[in-house]
């Protein structure tokens, strides 16, 4: 936990913090409507004899009371998927429509690209993209295990991602769930901390500045794009959208958000940042029991 | 918003042999299937028609089912169903999910395709008791009565009935319970054999 105490000064009641990021994450999964409606799936859940909790927040995520969840029938048959309660966060600020083009430039292992594809309710088109194939086979399971039918998946680097294969040159709008230190995830990885160090910060944000600039230079003017990492570390954080503020025609704006959460930081070290970061939204494990978390919407403005 | 899908399914033009004969099938990449057999431009492809003719006749799926997705094959026989934009040919990893395996004398419907479009079947479902249903999720052949064509099978059990079909009492019959498609199994000689893939297979255990 050490790394941590650089967050001391940014997080209201640290030491509930430091005492969340301790605590191990109870088994979290997000209804698959393009399979099986929320009532259906707890109708299963019920007769099959699993227990379960609905999130305030977002009726489609459920906790379990099981520590097999890949062994129920709602998982056999698609129902349910296994994804972090706050990793279903970013597809529903991306709020993607049915019938558009949607871009997943970071899209394995597919939590998000398929819950982007339920959504739609499964109609449009949704490109996801990894630059690994082996991450790639995994989507590629998970999305046929879930009955998503609109995809089309890639295999090439996000950063200079090619429209080439498609006949049309822009999308509507596009998520970077970027690769990151992934401090956040110290509930469910207690190693997670293992090889942390600022310079792997400092070179993860510059994979992630080219691959948010790519998504905004591949949306159509009016378009969203969502950024969120799993991780607290303002350098892969705030710094790249101030990056694509300066680099890109794009504003940060304003979502609703029904989970607690703090506001985008308008400084770190000596960096400070516009301050519409202030609009972005910074999940910390103790404000809602879950692990941790980073979403920023942008407008394409040209 | 998406753009104008055209209707159907075609080949592009650029595919035709200027001889006139059929083209070989190139295996890494996916090509749209032709709307009908008299479209047909490569070897042995099978057509848009004939996919939607195999799900209606063997399964009693409605084609209408399909009237808003396209066909596609990759490697050897695979059909790919999708929802979504894109041109003919295209080289990707994958284009929506697979569906059907070709190019054999037996067409075989994928698990993953039967729990998504199966639950519109009317024929050639069998339907399994949880227990038959829990053998048949871990990859186990069953000996069962079936009095119906022999072949691929689409296995189905109750269950979590819609609240509307709930019984509101105790002991009321559950109306408007569907059946939920679990895979496909192949039935010969009074055996169900399952044929979910290994990596699909699940001991499924229910608390009760």
């Amino acid at each position: 936990m050490e790394p941590f105490e650089r967050y001391r000064p940014i997080i209201d009641d640290f030491e509930a913090f430091l005492e969340a990021c301790r605590r191990p994450l109870g088994t979290a999964v997000r209804v698959n409507t393009i399979k099986a409606s929320v009532d259906r799936t707890i109708a299963v859940l019920e007769e099959t004899g699993v227990a379960y909790e609905q999130a305030d927040w977002n009726p489609r995520v459920l906790t379990l009371e099981t520590d097999s969840p890949g062994s129920t029938w709602t998982s056999f048959h698609g129902f349910t998927y296994g994804q972090e309660e706050v990793s279903a966060v970013p597809a529903g600020v991306l709020d993607p429509q049915p019938g558009e083009r949607v871009w997943d430039a970071c899209g394995a292992p597919g939590g998000k690209t398929t819950q982007i594809a339920a959504l739609m309710d499964d109609q449009g088109t949704v490109v996801a993209n990894d630059n690994n194939l082996g991450r790639l086979s995994a989507l590629r399971f998970n999305a046929e295990r879930l009955g998503a039918t609109s995809l089309a998946v890639t295999n090439q680097d996000a950063r200079n991602f090619s429209m080439k294969p498609f006949d049309f040159d822009s999308f509507d709008r596009a998520l970077v769930d970027a690769p990151c230190s992934c401090e956040g995830t110290i509930r469910k990885n207690p190693d997670a901390l293992e090889d942390w160090s600022e310079d792997h910060l400092h070179s993860v944000a510059g994979i992630q500045k080219g691959i948010l600039r790519r998504a905004i230079q591949t949306t159509r003017e009016g378009g969203t794009v969502v950024y969120s990492t799993c991780t607290f570390a303002p350098e892969e954080n705030e710094a790249v959208v101030q990056h694509a503020l300066e680099t890109e025609s794009c504003e940060v704006v304003d979502f609703d958000l029904a989970l607690e959460h703090s506001s985008g930081l308008e400084s770190w070290d000596d960096e400070e940042f516009d301050s519409s970061l202030e609009n972005a939204a910074r999940i910390y494990p103790h404000q809602n029991d879950t692990g941790g978390f980073f979403v920023a919407k942008l407008e394409v403005t040209a | 918003m998406a753009g104008e899908r055209s209707e159907g399914d075609d080949e592009r033009a650029s595919e035709t042999p200027e001889s006139g004969e059929l083209e070989e099938n190139v295996g890494y990449r996916f090509d749209r299937l032709p709307a009908t057999a008299d479209e047909r431009r490569v070897e042995g492809r099978a057509s848009r028609e004939e996919v939607i003719e195999y799900f209606h006749d063997r399964f009693g799926i409605p084609p209408e089912t399909f009237d808003e997705y396209t066909f596609w094959e990759k490697g050897a026989g695979k059909i790919w169903v999708y929802a979504g934009e894109a041109p003919s040919p295209i080289e990707i990893e994958a284009i929506g999910m697979t569906c059907l395996r070709t190019r054999q004398e037996h067409w075989k419907p994928t698990t993953d395709a039967v729990q998504r479009f199966g639950p519109y079947a009317t024929d050639c479902v069998i339907e399994l008791s949880r227990e038959e249903a829990r053998a048949f999720t871990d990859g186990q052949d069953q000996e069962l009565e079936w009095d119906g064509d022999w072949g691929y099978l689409i296995a189905a059990h109750e269950i979590g009935v819609e609240p509307e079909g709930r019984p509101g009492r105790d002991g009321d019959a559950v109306e408007g319970g569907k059946l939920e498609p679990l895979g496909v199994g192949l039935y010969v000689h009074g055996e169900l054999q399952s044929v979910v893939p290994k990596g699909r297979q699940r001991s499924v255990s229910d608390a009760r």
